[in-house]
């Protein structure tokens, strides 16, 4: 096993999602099946293959600095659960 | 003896001049209303996807450039991590694996001795928005408001070797960082904007030793002077620990400006970013003829102009380190040069009225309105023995603040210095039938004497009179009478 139990929590918690016990069992067992398929890749000979550094096989895509219209205020907080003069407002942090 | 050795590395933030965002076309203009100069892109929306700005490429690189870096031809952005309420995407796209410029250096003066201090690191990065906390503090305050106008303003992070072991060398090396971004122009670099901010992390250790202390990771300093003294008594903390036995816990603290203490903000022990290529933004491929020409767009630098104006107008090293350490100072010094050929005494009126004015009125030299050619034709009047050097710190008042030409003024007040030896010869007359024991004084001996007879023709002159002829004519005028 790659993938341990404790590994499924501190991801879960990253994500803040809220994990059974047994969804913890399922999870753990299905990461490392999809670990275990990848490990084919180990078994192909890759000698004289460029090492890839990145996964996009095109580059240099840039934009000219040129302002372009922000978003109407009204829009900005449109999906804000609670707002204050222009902010969103978030509970409380530490 | 010191006991301990500090030892101090920096990590600067440095906000690039543009007039849009790292990846969208947001205006990244300072103090806007919040939440106005935001989109999709940098409210971290989903499916929002960015472009490259390419202004950024070529700022991060004149400045890898200008701090001595190599140049990474082939680098990218990934992410990294984690969750706060100012970064909206819960990542925020840096350069982790590739920064664009690495191994570079600056030399920094400090007590007379030059040090170069190495840099390992300048990457690009997006800035999270800003949180304004209700109480005042993060701590106290029950609820906080976000403002992402600053989300994804982009950013070069500077990272220092750990090499230096003071305050003071934290602060040099701060200046002179600031002097070089200003002079290439790549960042405002203003603190009080927050254009640089600088984290400090600061660990002991015995003299002698070489593996490093326990750091802590110094937030909040608001001025080159701040972090100095964050430093200083960050080092004398973490030896009291030691001394009273105790360890060093790593942690974030922050600079409490009031208090004059750093207070402990959060245990920071190797925090998990799963930090992985950013898959959405393609890798950037510079060639060498393009970093050369960069290269080539970086103007003379304040270390090499520094040297030019001691090596060739014959500046004392101090005022030509002062004069450099401002672009705004050093261009005023040139232009003022090009016009009246006496450097030193250039330098002299910048370093002595010029920044006593600008200091007092808490003005930047842009804002001020002397021009380098009014101050020329001062000092060709001072020159010529027109105007006193008393009269003309006055005058040079007035120009600063309402911007006239020094000759118009003088006009204007009646300053101009007599000079005229039968007018003069009048009022020394007068001031010695008037004075006949400071007289009887003098010839007796008290050479001093002669002070108060100058104090009481400049009195009657209201300053006016030419000090040298007055001291000239004066000590004839007593000789013979003797």
């Amino acid at each position: 096993m790659k993938i341990t139990e404790q590994n499924v929590e501190q991801v879960a918690l990253f994500s803040r999602l809220e994990l059974t016990e047994e969804d913890k069992a399922v999870y753990t067992e299905s990461l490392n099946t999809i670990l275990d398929y990848l490990d084919m890749l180990d078994k192909l000979d890759t000698n004289n293959i460029e090492p890839a550094a990145h996964v996009l096989s095109f580059k240099n895509v840039f934009r000219e600095d040129k302002l372009q219209s922000s978003l109407a205020k009204e829009l900005v907080l449109v999906n804000a659960p609670e707002e204050e003069a222009g902010c969103f407002k978030v509970p409380r942090i530490v | 003896m010191n006991r301990y050795e500090a030892v101090i590395g920096l990590e600067v933030h440095v906000e690039l001049k543009t007039d849009t965002k790292l990846f969208c076309g947001c205006s990244t203009e300072f103090g806007k209303e919040p939440n106005t100069q935001v989109c999709p892109v940098c409210l971290g929306l989903p499916g929002a996807v960015g472009v490259l700005n390419k202004k950024v490429v070529e700022l991060a690189t004149k400045a890898g450039l200008a701090l001595n870096c190599a140049i990474g031809t082939y680098t990218w952005f990934d992410r990294k991590n984690y969750y706060y309420p100012d970064l909206p995407k819960g990542f925020q796209i840096s350069q982790v694996f590739r920064p664009i410029a690495y191994q570079g250096h600056l030399d920094i003066d400090v007590n007379g001795a030059t040090k170069r201090v190495n840099i390992t690191r300048a990457h690009i990065e997006e800035d999270p928005g800003k949180l304004v906390h209700s109480g005042g503090s993060i701590t106290t305050s029950r609820y906080s408001c976000v403002d992402y106008n600053r989300s994804g303003m982009p950013l070069i992070e500077i990272v220092s070797e750990p090499e230096m072991h003071s305050g003071e060398e934290a602060k040099a090396y701060l200046e002179k960082l600031k002097a070089i971004l200003e002079c290439i122009g790549v960042s405002d670099v203003k603190m009080e904007q927050g254009s640089l901010r600088c984290d400090a992390n600061v660990s002991v250790r015995p003299v002698g030793t070489t593996t490093l202390g326990t750091k802590t990771e110094i937030k909040n300093m608001n001025s080159f002077r701040s972090v100095q003294y964050a430093i200083e008594y960050e080092v004398e903390r973490q030896i009291d620990v030691l001394e009273d036995g105790g360890r060093v816990i790593q942690e974030t603290r922050g600079w409490d400006e009031n208090r004059g203490i750093t207070v402990s903000m959060r245990n920071k022990e190797n925090p998990d970013y799963r930090c992985f290529i950013e898959p959405e933004l393609t890798p950037i491929e510079l060639t060498e003829e393009w970093i050369e020409e960069v290269k080539a767009s970086i103007p003379e630098l304040p270390d090499a102009r520094r040297k030019r104006l001691v090596e060739e107008h014959g500046l004392p090293e101090y005022d030509a380190g002062v004069i450099t350490s401002s672009l705004a100072l050093a261009e005023f010094f040139d232009a003022t040069l090009k016009e009246f050929p006496d450097a030193k005494s250039i330098s002299n009126w910048i370093m002595g009225e010029l920044l006593r004015l600008l200091n007092a009125r808490n003005m930047e030299l842009s804002e001020a309105k002397i021009t380098p050619s009014s101050l020329a034709a001062l000092l060709k009047l001072i020159e010529k023995g027109s105007i006193s050097n008393k009269m003309a710190k006055e005058v040079v008042e007035i120009m600063f603040d309402e911007g006239k030409e020094p000759d118009q003024i003088i006009k204007e007040k009646g300053m101009s210095q007599i000079s005229d030896e039968g007018q003069l010869a009048q009022i020394i007359a007068e001031v010695i039938a008037k004075n006949p024991k400071s007289v009887a004084d003098y010839q007796a001996g008290k050479k001093q004497a002669i002070g108060f007879l100058v104090g009481q023709i400049m009195k009657a002159t209201k300053g006016r009179a030419n000090p040298g002829l007055v001291n000239t004519m004066l000590r004839d005028k007593l000789a013979e009478e003797a």
